[in-house]
């Protein structure tokens, strides 16, 4: 985790809400639609969890940790290989990059909590009365929120491409099987791995929400660290609560240690620059592998795999200039598509309308709407305050170098840490002081994503540049003056790349956070999340699509209007260097 | 090694043309009507300036993109995506980042199939070869920019072609590495080391053209087309100080700086003319500097071009672009070679710096016709402002995009300098309006 890899979440082309957004939106809601009608045909007690029910005891808490770390593994090979072929199929097809990319964006902001309500319909259905169903759920909720931002990252990376390594590949003959492995992956490596490393932080927080997941009458408890801190939950076991925070931090920092350190500093190669770079990540443990024999020797099977699979002499049929014949039938095949397009759209749209229509009226649609409003405004108090604390702590620490080195591991490390593992703690004081839920449940929302606007300044406060610092303090700037023209455009980029993150994070957690228990107590915020959490609660799958599609809304506008032109600006005008 | 018959033709050019489209959807010619025969057993370049063309033509070549009309055939076969037995060395190295020395330089053989021992035995031959022993397992961002051109050189060589395509492949180099690499591949070359048959070059460098080809074709721009063609009948290694090698200099120049006023209107001696025209972008500093240099001993007035370039530590290519310039402007004139001030050139050279600026100012509005369309605009309009797309689709009716937007940009530099009219970045206006 280097300071100099921070950089943008994955965001669109295009600034304004386009027609491709709404077709991309329907699309969404009417196969979340189709599936909960597959899931509603029936519905089967899991009586095999049942018999084997998770145990507060802390001796098994290893084996719990091993099998949630087992389900982040499995969703994150899925979101490579969905990655792979989603983004390059976007990249190297304009018809389908039509509709593909804006599909993409509206799945980044569906809110995955609520998402779970029909996976875990529809995958108990696919394996009824099976474990299985219920852990592809899980992996599932785990992919949908990794699976995004890699694949953004890595469509840039293959539409960026240099244009003399695409020549040097096309002129030295490598088939488009060849070029990809040998040109396209690798130069989109290092985007993919860093967005892989967020995206792993985020999973943490929905592995530990799903695997504990009651949908109507069906209550799904898998084995894992979430189900375990929600028996505590139930039982009032506040000890239990703390060997999870206790087990979940050691976790993390394995997975650090021994996966993500040396995949980045293994990855150090990929990074596309001409000149060596004065510090590059270093990892023990690729250390250990490159200098060990016969840990080398356990990769060695892996290489020959993939060197195989690279030089598989797949060739497609070079794919032939547009020459002025080919022009007319490829506008009817553009017109049929669109044709297609047009037909999907309109039967999601009609599909979507006759669920939603059934049960719902538009007094309801008026009430969520409301709902919505009330979690905007503590979105937008809950990152205006963070903002206010981190900001000057993060350039407070970010200017001082060893300082930073220090804490910068340490604020990514609390944004990957699961907040939703700690909310037992807040809740208990809540409960105690009998405070307002709907003030105080509020701050859960951020509690776990501030960090992403720590770590940004930091990261920001310390590649400012020491010439414009030594430039401002020989024309005595200090007080209001230095902080406006100096070090908050400085800083600008890095701190509105952090508050997207934690502002799409704080959605997704309202879910969670807007509704608590402890033991028989509960506390509910009114606010969107609580809604959907309250509608999955009673199976009631109408006002659960209803809620999502409100945050779908709301989560895409408030990106399109506010943070997408705040980005471009600081790219634009703050960027320095 | 001249002695050829027919059959022995590696490449074939029969007038190939190329156009693009420009801004305002019309196609811009950029390769008009060319001819070009290559043989076995000579070096070919195509000089010319940025912009004729001469890229175009080697990507054609290359297959990297098809000619919009006319025939390009590789031993006797029309060219349809790269050819079998060309290869091409880039001005960028366009090395693998992530792939070791060896691992590029195999490239282009994995993709061929060639099988393992083979591929990995003609590689180390490939290496030794280009003089990069040692260098085996370094990663492209250890090495040096000559070292990495040696790759370059290297991982093109290795599959035996029959024809090497380098484009610019000296210009991203250093003056001292590039000579070096340079005389190492001539050496190579007439000591028949090299598993290849001819080599075509392009280049803008003319000595360079001038100490490495046995025939250069000199290219003029707007459309792209072959102006003449010189045989070099200098034996290798050939001295850059021999007074023959400095007169084929000197003609070449001379030919070139005709050429520009060729195309342009005798009288008018700028090139090109109205709206459209193609400005290069050249900072006024710059400007200043050069006249400053002019004016001063030992030129006093009068420059031989090859020896101010020399001097200047300057491409042939950017001394053009600063004689155009300052010709456009009516502060220098270039013929045959020479380039010389004005009298408002040695005039704004003894000025102070407001009155420079006035100067300029006042030929920026008299010949530089859409300095003074965009100022004639403002002055007109009663807000005395005015978006830049109105002046960018006009120029786009002329010009590619990247021609237009980088004319916008010397037009908001110079008149800028000149204080003639302000341009705010974030809205595209421009305006009258100077912050007090």
């Amino acid at each position: 985790m280097a300071l100099q890899d921070i950089r943008a979440p994955a965001l669109g082309q295009v600034l304004r809400p386009n027609i491709w957004d709404v077709v991309a939106l329907i699309l969404v809601i009417g196969a979340m639609v189709l599936i909960v009608y597959g899931g509603e045909q029936t519905t089967l007690p899991l009586s095999a969890l049942d018999s084997s029910p998770v145990s507060l005891d802390p001796v098994h808490l290893p084996l719990y940790a091993l099998r949630t770390t087992m389900r982040m593994l499995l969703a994150i090979v899925c979101s490579i290989v969905f990655t792979l072929s989603y983004a390059t199929l976007a990249a190297k097809s304009r018809r389908a990059e039509v509709v593909l990319i804006p599909l993409l964006d509206i799945l980044q902001s569906v809110p995955i909590l609520g998402f779970l309500t029909f996976t875990v319909a529809f995958f108990l259905n696919l394996f009824p009365g099976q474990v299985f169903g219920a852990e592809l759920a899980c992996v599932f909720a785990i992919f949908t929120s990794q699976a995004w931002n890699m694949t953004f990252s890595m469509y840039q990376s293959i539409r960026n491409v240099p244009k003399d390594l695409d020549d040097a590949a096309q002129s030295f003959h490598l088939s488009s099987w060849q070029r990809f492995w040998r040109l396209d992956v690798p130069f989109a490596m290092p985007g993919l791995i860093w967005n892989a490393m967020m995206s792993m932080s985020g999973g943490w927080f929905f592995v530990v929400a799903s695997e504990a997941i009651t949908v109507g009458n069906t209550k799904v408890t898998l084995p894992g660290i979430g189900s375990y801190v929600a028996l505590g939950i139930e039982r009032r076991d506040l000890p239990a609560i703390g060997y999870a925070i206790l087990t979940m931090l050691l976790v993390i920092i394995a997975y650090d240690q021994l996966l993500f350190r040396p995949v980045v500093a293994w990855a150090d190669k990929f990074r596309f620059e001409q000149t060596a770079s004065s510090s590059s990540p270093t990892s023990w443990m690729l250390d250990l592998f490159r200098r060990t024999r016969a840990l080398r020797a356990l990769t060695l099977p892996f290489a020959a795999f993939k060197k195989v699979i690279s030089n598989l002499h797949l060739t497609i049929p070079r794919r032939l200039r547009i020459s002025v014949k080919s022009r007319s039938t490829s506008r009817l095949v553009d017109a049929l598509w669109f044709a297609l397009i047009g037909a999907s759209t309109g039967y999601a749209a009609w599909r979507a309308y006759q669920f939603m229509s059934a049960t719902l009226s538009p007094s309801d649609v008026a009430a969520v709407a409301g709902y919505g409003l009330v979690t905007l405004a503590r979105v937008i108090v809950l990152i205006a305050l963070a903002t206010l604390i981190w900001v000057p702590i993060g350039v407070w620490i970010g200017l001082r170098p060893k300082l930073a080195e220090r804490v910068q591991p340490m604020a990514q490390f609390l944004a990957a840490f699961p907040a939703n593992l700690a909310f037992p703690v807040f809740v208990v004081i809540i409960v105690r002081y009998r405070l307002d839920p709907n003030i105080w449940l509020s701050p859960l929302m951020i509690l776990g994503t501030q960090w992403y606007i720590l770590f940004n300044v930091i990261a920001g406060a310390s590649a400012f540049p020491s010439d414009l610092r030594e430039a401002a303090g020989s024309f005595h700037l200090k007080g209001w003056r230095w902080w406006v023209k100096i070090i908050l455009p400085g800083i600008f980029p890095y701190y509105v790349t952090g508050a997207i993150t934690a502002s799409g994070g704080s959605w997704n957690a309202s879910i969670v956070a807007e509704v608590a228990s402890w033991g028989d107590t509960h506390l509910t915020a009114s606010g969107l999340g609580a809604y959907i959490a309250n509608a999955t609660e009673a199976g009631d799958f109408p006002r659960v699509v209803l809620g999502i599609v409100m945050m779908c809304i709301l989560v895409t506008l408030f990106n399109r209007l506010l943070w997408r032109p705040l980005y471009a600006f600081g790219e634009r005008r703050l960027r320095l260097g | 090694m001249l002695d050829i018959s027919k059959d022995t033709n590696l490449l074939d050019i029969r007038s190939v043309c190329r156009s693009f489209p420009k801004g305002s959807g019309e196609e811009l010619l950029v390769l008009e009507k060319v001819d070009l025969t290559i043989h076995s057993g000579e070096i070919v370049g195509l000089l010319g300036r940025s912009g004729s063309g001469k890229s175009t033509l080697l990507r054609i070549i290359a297959g990297l993109i098809a000619p919009s009309s006319g025939d390009a055939k590789c031993r006797g076969e029309t060219i349809a995506g790269p050819p079998n037995g060309v290869s091409m060395v880039f001005q960028s190295f366009a090395l693998f980042p992530w792939l070791t020395v060896l691992q590029n330089v195999e490239l282009g053989l994995e993709a061929l199939g060639v099988e393992r021992t083979e591929r990995r035995t003609r590689a180390l031959a490939a290496i030794d070869l280009i003089g990069l022993d040692g260098f085996e397992s370094a990663y492209p961002k250890e090495l040096s920019g000559g070292m990495r051109q040696r790759v370059g050189f290297a991982r093109a060589l290795v599959v035996h072609p029959d024809l090497l395509l380098m484009d610019e492949p000296f210009s991203a180099l250093d003056v001292l590495t590039a000579e070096t690499l340079r005389t190492d591949l001539i050496d190579l070359w007439i000591e028949g080391r090299l598993p290849i048959k001819s080599i075509l070059m392009v280049t803008h460098n003319i000595e360079e053209a001038v100490l490495m080809c046995d025939r250069i074709l000199v290219f003029s721009s707007n459309p792209g087309r072959v102006a003449a063609e010189i045989k070099i009948d200098l034996t290798h290694p050939r001295n850059r100080l021999d007074p023959t090698f400095r007169q084929l200099v000197d003609s070449i120049y001379a030919r070139m700086t005709q050429r520009t006023e060729a195309r342009t209107p005798a009288i008018e001696g700028i090139q090109g003319t109205g709206v459209g025209m193609i400005l290069h972008h050249v900072s006024s500093n710059v400007l200043s500097g050069l006249i400053e240099t002019l004016a001063g001993p030992p030129y006093n007035g009068h420059a031989d071009l090859p020896i101010l370039a020399g001097h200047l530590q300057l491409e042939a290519d950017d001394i053009f672009h600063l004689g155009e310039s300052l010709q456009l402007l009516r502060f220098a004139q270039l013929s045959e070679g020479d380039l010389m001030l004005t009298d408002a050139g040695k005039h704004f050279a003894n000025l102070e710096t407001d009155a420079r600026k006035k100067l300029f100012a006042e030929h920026l509005i008299n010949y530089v016709p859409v300095i003074g369309l965009i100022r004639r605009v403002l002055d007109e309009r009663p807000s005395h402002t005015a978006p830049t797309a109105r002046f960018r689709n006009e120029l786009e009716d002329y010009m590619s995009e990247d021609a237009a937007d980088e004319t916008l940009k010397t037009i908001v530099s110079w008149a800028r300098y000149a204080e003639l009219f302000a341009y705010d970045e974030q809205s595209e206006l421009f305006s009258l309006e100077n912050p007090h």
